[in-house]
């Protein structure tokens, strides 16, 4: 048996996609430290995360969280928990009370952490209670099932869906739709974000959801990401215009060298 | 010490499994690592089942508006524990059919298996088919021909609609090369066709575009939490 390389060569574009993209990410963080000026437009979902609040606050009836039927090990939940890190903190300023019903134990740990220190951040500690944050079910459609209870009986006033969603996103915010919520959510899953687009009033559609963080904080650390992954999208569009030219050149004209290199292209530095 | 040490594992980890992915020898260790995280979620499942058994009886004892149905929860959830765990009904494996618990928990006939077939399977069912009407009421809330916008959102999913129904290929049988020889330009215009036309060239290729920028979100994300600039994730400061 041939012994093996210490670097997988048929992985090697991959590698040098990942420098670049990675490289544009922490070279904008760098460049954001030294004291660029970043500008991000306006994202109306998370502009509208106080007024969702604020409408809690004076309508007396509370907020709901749901950050998702996912596990730690999903970086939506991940990216879900920083916007309930500044939705918790939101919500001890106005003293509304926000609910986060979990499907998993991890998440309930991590996101009971997370609004504990968001109310500590408030300068509200006292208006903590651990029981804002609790267990339901590992069960997709038992969680529903439950989740729909809640939204009945209690009526809240804003609902967050910010994380990843199956078949119950639909559920989920047409219920919210039918108790008057105010409805806010996000997700990368594009299956399901034409569900919430319909049915909710602000949707965060996939990149907005992990630019949420670096958008609420403002820090220039976090503003400097989003500038690199707009780089990002250049690179990944001037592959995509070389590709397609090069493809179209090759039917056009039929030219063998084109072709290889279309070739090239697909077999090796797509695979 | 309490936020710099998971910071620490949080890098060492990640990028050194960023690293296995490129190096032969290791390229395993990411499917190792996540079997990992399903046996500490697993363990972690005890803290949530602790949560759950907390809150209910809590509420059992306050008498809180409807706390009829925390007993349920509760009888439903130590019933099925004690059943699963006890093995109730399970004939004992044929290879060690001197040991009653050898069998599988969920061998048919186990009593596992009938709350499992006869109660939850028909409860998530009826939730599932909540989705049908919440469809159809979403669907007649948004497609309403408000603007330009609207109105091409409505027409396109009049088309696809019809197109993967019955009746919308009926529509359209008519338009065949069959009847008349000039119709082979235009069998395009059926409306399965344009379904699968507007599904595979539209419909993809704004899929693709979210798609990318999930992508990119993701890597900045994760790059992000790997080198400690986003540490929200950890709670209190």
């Amino acid at each position: 048996m041939p012994p093996m390389g210490w670097f997988d060569l048929n992985r090697i574009w991959f590698f040098g996609l990942l420098v670049m993209l990675c490289g544009a990410v922490l070279a904008y963080i760098l460049a954001a430290r030294r004291g660029m000026q970043i500008k991000v437009r306006r994202i109306a979902g998370l502009e509208a995360v106080d007024d969702a609040v604020g409408r809690a606050t004076e309508m007396g009836r509370s907020c709901l969280y749901i950050p998702g039927v996912q596990d730690m090990n999903d970086i939506q939940t991940i990216a879900s928990l920083t916007v309930l890190s500044r939705v918790a903190k939101t919500a001890a300023e106005y003293d509304a009370r926000v609910e986060v019903p979990t499907t998993r134990s991890l998440v309930m740990t991590a996101a009971r952490e997370t609004v504990q220190a968001a109310y500590l951040a408030a300068g509200r500690p006292e208006a903590f209670s651990p029981d804002q944050v609790y267990y339901v079910t590992d069960e997709q459609f038992g969680y529903v099932a439950y989740v729909q209870g809640l939204m009945v009986r209690e009526r809240p006033a804003a609902c967050f869906y910010m994380g990843s969603f199956f078949a119950e996103s639909l559920i989920l915010a047409e219920m919210g739709n039918g108790v008057g919520a105010i409805q806010i959510a996000g997700t990368a899953q594009p299956a399901q974000l034409p569900f919430f687009v319909a049915a909710c009033d602000y949707t965060l559609i996939g990149e907005e959801f992990f630019a949420a963080s670096a958008y609420l904080s403002g820090e220039p650390d976090q503003l400097g990401s989003l500038k690199g992954q707009d780089a990002g999208k250049l690179i990944v569009a001037a592959g995509i215009l070389t590709g397609v030219a090069a493809e179209t050149l090759a039917s056009l004209t039929g030219s063998p060298a084109i072709r290889s290199f279309v070739n090239f292209l697909i077999n090796r530095v797509l695979t | 010490m309490k936020r710099t040490v998971p910071l620490l594992i949080t890098a060492v980890v990640g990028f050194t499994l960023i690293g296995a992915y490129f190096v032969p020898y290791t390229q395993s260790w990411g499917e190792t690592v996540a079997i990992w995280f399903d046996v500490l979620a697993a363990i972690a499942f005890i803290l949530g089942g602790g949560n759950l058994l907390r809150s209910h009886l809590k509420r059992i004892s306050d008498q809180q508006s409807g706390w009829a149905y925390s007993i349920i929860v509760l009888v439903s959830f130590l019933g099925t524990l004690f059943v699963g765990l006890g093995k109730i009904g399970a004939a004992p494996s044929p290879q060690f059919p001197d040991y009653g618990w050898s069998g599988n928990y969920r061998q048919t006939g186990s009593a596992f298996w009938y709350s499992y077939q006869y109660a939850f399977q028909p409860l998530t069912a009826t939730i599932f088919a909540l989705l049908a009407f919440y469809i159809a009421s979403a669907a007649f809330r948004a497609f309403r021909a408000k603007n330009l916008e609207a109105s091409l959102l409505l027409a396109t999913a009049f088309i696809v609609l019809l197109g993967r129904t019955f009746a919308g290929v009926a529509l359209t049988a008519w338009i065949d090369p069959a009847n008349w020889q000039g119709f082979r330009y235009f069998t395009g215009l059926r409306l399965e066709n344009l379904t699968v036309y507007i599904m595979a060239v539209f419909n993809t290729a704004g899929n693709r575009a979210i798609m990318i920028g999930i992508a990119l979100g993701i890597v900045a994300t994760s790059l992000k939490i790997l080198i400690g600039v986003d540490r929200s994730y950890l709670g209190k400061d």
